[in-house]
């Protein structure tokens, strides 16, 4: 970096504290007045969400009852709740935040999390249908031994689970903070209570249907948030635009710039800024986003909740085009809130930032384009948006610990059905403490990293694994238990030593790891390892498994003897 | 199903048509989606003036129609997939289906 650009950069910083990294809620959030509009309708929505648990209770009988729903959702219905378990209330503030702030770099870090989409659609979806029954183990272990593989899989899943339900935990503080005016700590609990009970009782069934109303929610807000900030535009995006950056010319020469420099400011909406400071870490982070989606586990687990491969097929097509159209909205929110937020006294405070902080500029918008009920519906959907991904969350956490460490591992495959059944239910008890432990304990810690070290984690643990143990007849088991491992080690060991974590963390000067994520080097080490070790594997077992390939493949691409979805 | 069975499918004509038309389809779509996304990250670490530059007399710049454009593409890429799987992989997947259970 040359040293204007280094200065460039850094008075960016002073003049603009964006959030660092969108999808996890950044920076310090100021408890507001209590708002008892919104704490009545989160109420509503617990009422409906647990009235929907309890008719799921009753259809939820057996382990697979329990893991996928019975099979029984559509694509359609897949394809919303898949939007649910992924669009965060992270991603609903912090990128309309970033935008908001930075404008056009708001726009990139959403566009990263849409395009691993396609990639499991082209590579994953139907095969993991045709293959597996709970969780993505299944596909994993089809040929290789059962322990080692299931041991590495819970392992990978429980970790890529607890980052995120951290940051899924202390967000929920934060925002209950921000939203309703009340203590982080209530916060955290509600969360933790509302998500045992759904996937409790409810399992797949309440989680999925929770994770369906509040895709309509979210997705009805943003559109109608959208569209009353384009109605005063005449509908033209364009208009919008001009509008955004006038308001920001003016806001930079009230700020002190001459008007040369601030009509420069002004346009620098329009463009990217800052967002992407290094190529390295600007592919890395890429890689870990477009391949990490498709090793996410408790996205994996939305694939058996179809009844066959052509369901998986369009579920990814419905949650594909959710997802990019709230990305777009996101966008004109983020603009909008410019146009609409910055300019009005009320929503700033004595400094000139946002009152409550920057993530607050989606919700001060629909106070501006909806009054106060709007204001409180707003901020109950964003709160409830939490719920629906933390109950996905430990639901493939329990997954991980029933079916593939006790069924598999320790009782080899003798568990019945309710013995399983049973030690997932504890499961989701000791995963709900642990995250209401964590959320507390994380309380004051920048989580920041934690949400990208669990795609990176995904990117280099189990996406190798599942991609190789699908497509190379040649892969054995001791390949993939070494490379994935070798993946997952890296990919914690390298975000450990990066800036986000050994700098602004643990305090040091320098980070030991320049880069911002570390998949551009653990993803490819794993898919080395995984590749060598299966190469010089001259072991008994690496026979069995290379035989077992033909099978394994004619059955991924055909679904003949695949499990089908139960009758109801 | 036995080893033979599966052997037997697999040297089906249908089934190596089917495999091999689905990998061409699905690496290509694979490919076309990381270079258009890579291809964007490294135009935004290489030229961010390029993508700054208004379209026409207006402010809406090139990158703001780039970044709309690698979000259709993925939706419509997906779509492509789904569109011809539903045509032609589907049939041809469901014929040998119901003759392994038959």
């Amino acid at each position: 970096m040359t040293r204007r650009a280094a200065l460039a950069l850094a008075a960016g910083v002073v003049l603009m504290p964006a959030p660092a990294l969108a999808d996890a809620l950044a920076g310090e959030t100021v408890r507001q007045p209590t708002n008892w509009t919104a704490i009545a309708m989160f109420a509503a929505f617990a009422v409906l969400t647990l009235a929907i648990t309890r008719w799921a209770a009753r259809r939820t009988r057996t382990a697979s009852d329990f893991y996928t729903a019975g099979g029984g959702i559509t694509g359609f219905q897949n394809g919303l709740a898949i939007a649910g378990d992924y669009m965060s209330a992270a991603s609903f503030l912090g990128i309309s935040a970033q935008i908001f702030t930075d404008g056009y770099d708001g726009l990139i870090y959403s566009i990263g999390f849409l395009v691993g989409w396609p990639i499991i659609l082209f590579l994953m979806a139907e095969r993991l249908r045709n293959l597996g029954r709970y969780p993505f183990a299944d596909v994993a272990s089809f040929r290789f031994a059962q322990p080692p593989v299931r041991g590495f899989a819970a392992i990978s899943t429980l970790t890529v689970v607890l980052f995120y339900l951290i940051a899924q935990m202390v967000g929920a503080g934060q925002l209950i903070k921000l939203l309703f005016g009340l203590r982080y700590e209530y916060a955290v609990v509600i969360v933790g209570v509302l998500m045992t009970l759904y996937v409790l009782f409810g399992g797949m069934t309440a989680t999925t249907w929770v994770q369906i109303v509040k895709a309509v929610l979210l997705l009805g807000s943003a559109t109608f948030m959208a569209l009353a900030v384009l109605a005063q535009f005449g509908f033209s995006p364009e208009a919008l635009f001009a509008r955004a950056v006038a308001v920001k010319t003016d806001l930079a020469a009230a700020a002190g710039l001459d008007p040369g420099a601030a009509a420069v400011r002004g346009r620098s909406i329009m463009g990217p800024g800052n967002f992407i400071k290094d190529p390295v870490s600007a592919v890395s982070f890429g890689l870990a986003l477009m391949f990490g989606t498709a090793g996410l586990p408790h996205i994996l687990m939305r694939f058996f909740t179809v009844p066959d491969a052509r369901q998986a097929r369009k579920s990814v097509l419905w949650a594909t085009g959710w997802i990019g159209y709230f990305y777009l909205l996101t966008f004109i929110i983020g603009f909008g809130a410019i146009v609409l937020v910055a300019t009005e006294p009320r929503y700033l405070d004595p400094a000139g930032g946002l009152v409550g902080g920057g993530n607050m500029a989606a919700i001060h918008l629909a106070h501006a384009v909806g009054g106060n009920v709007f204001l409180g519906f707003v901020s109950a959907v964003a709160f409830a948006t939490i719920l629906a991904v933390v109950a996905g969350l430990t639901l493939s956490g329990a997954s991980a610990v029933s079916h593939d460490l006790y069924a598999t591992v320790f009782r080899k495959g003798a568990a019945d059905s309710a013995a399983e059944l049973r030690v997932s239910r504890r499961t989701v008890l000791v995963l709900a403490i642990l995250a209401i432990l964590l959320g507390i304990i994380f309380e004051k810690q920048n989580v920041a990293f934690m949400v990208s070290l669990a795609f990176a984690v995904a990117a280099s643990g189990n996406f190798p694994v599942l991609l190789l143990s699908l497509l190379w007849k040649g892969c054995t088991t001791r390949g993939v238990v070494v490379g994935g491992t070798l993946g997952l080690v890296l990919a914690v060991g390298l975000t450990v030593l990066s800036p986000a974590v050994w700098v602004t963390i643990l305090g040091h000067p320098a980070a030991i790891f320049p880069y911002s994520s570390p998949a551009i080097i653990s993803m490819p080490a794993a898919f080395l390892a995984i590749w060598l070790v299966s190469l010089f594997d001259r072991s008994a077992r690496a026979a069995v498994d290379r035989d077992g390939y033909l099978a394994q493949r004619v059955r991924a691409e055909t679904g003949i003897g695949a499990v089908g979805g139960a009758s109801h | 199903m036995d080893t033979a069975e599966w052997a037997r499918i697999a040297a089906d004509p249908r089934y190596i048509a089917l495999v091999r038309r689905r990998r061409r389809f699905t690496w290509g779509l694979t490919g076309v989606m990381l270079a258009a996304y890579l291809g964007f990250i490294l135009l935004i670490a290489f030229d961010k003036a390029l993508l700054a530059r208004p379209i026409g007399q207006g402010v809406t710049s090139v990158g703001i129609v780039v970044g709309f454009g690698v979000i259709l593409l993925a939706i419509v890429l997906t779509g492509l997939y789904v569109r011809r799987a539903a045509r032609e992989f589907d049939p041809l997947s469901e014929a040998l289906r119901s003759e392994s259970r038959a």
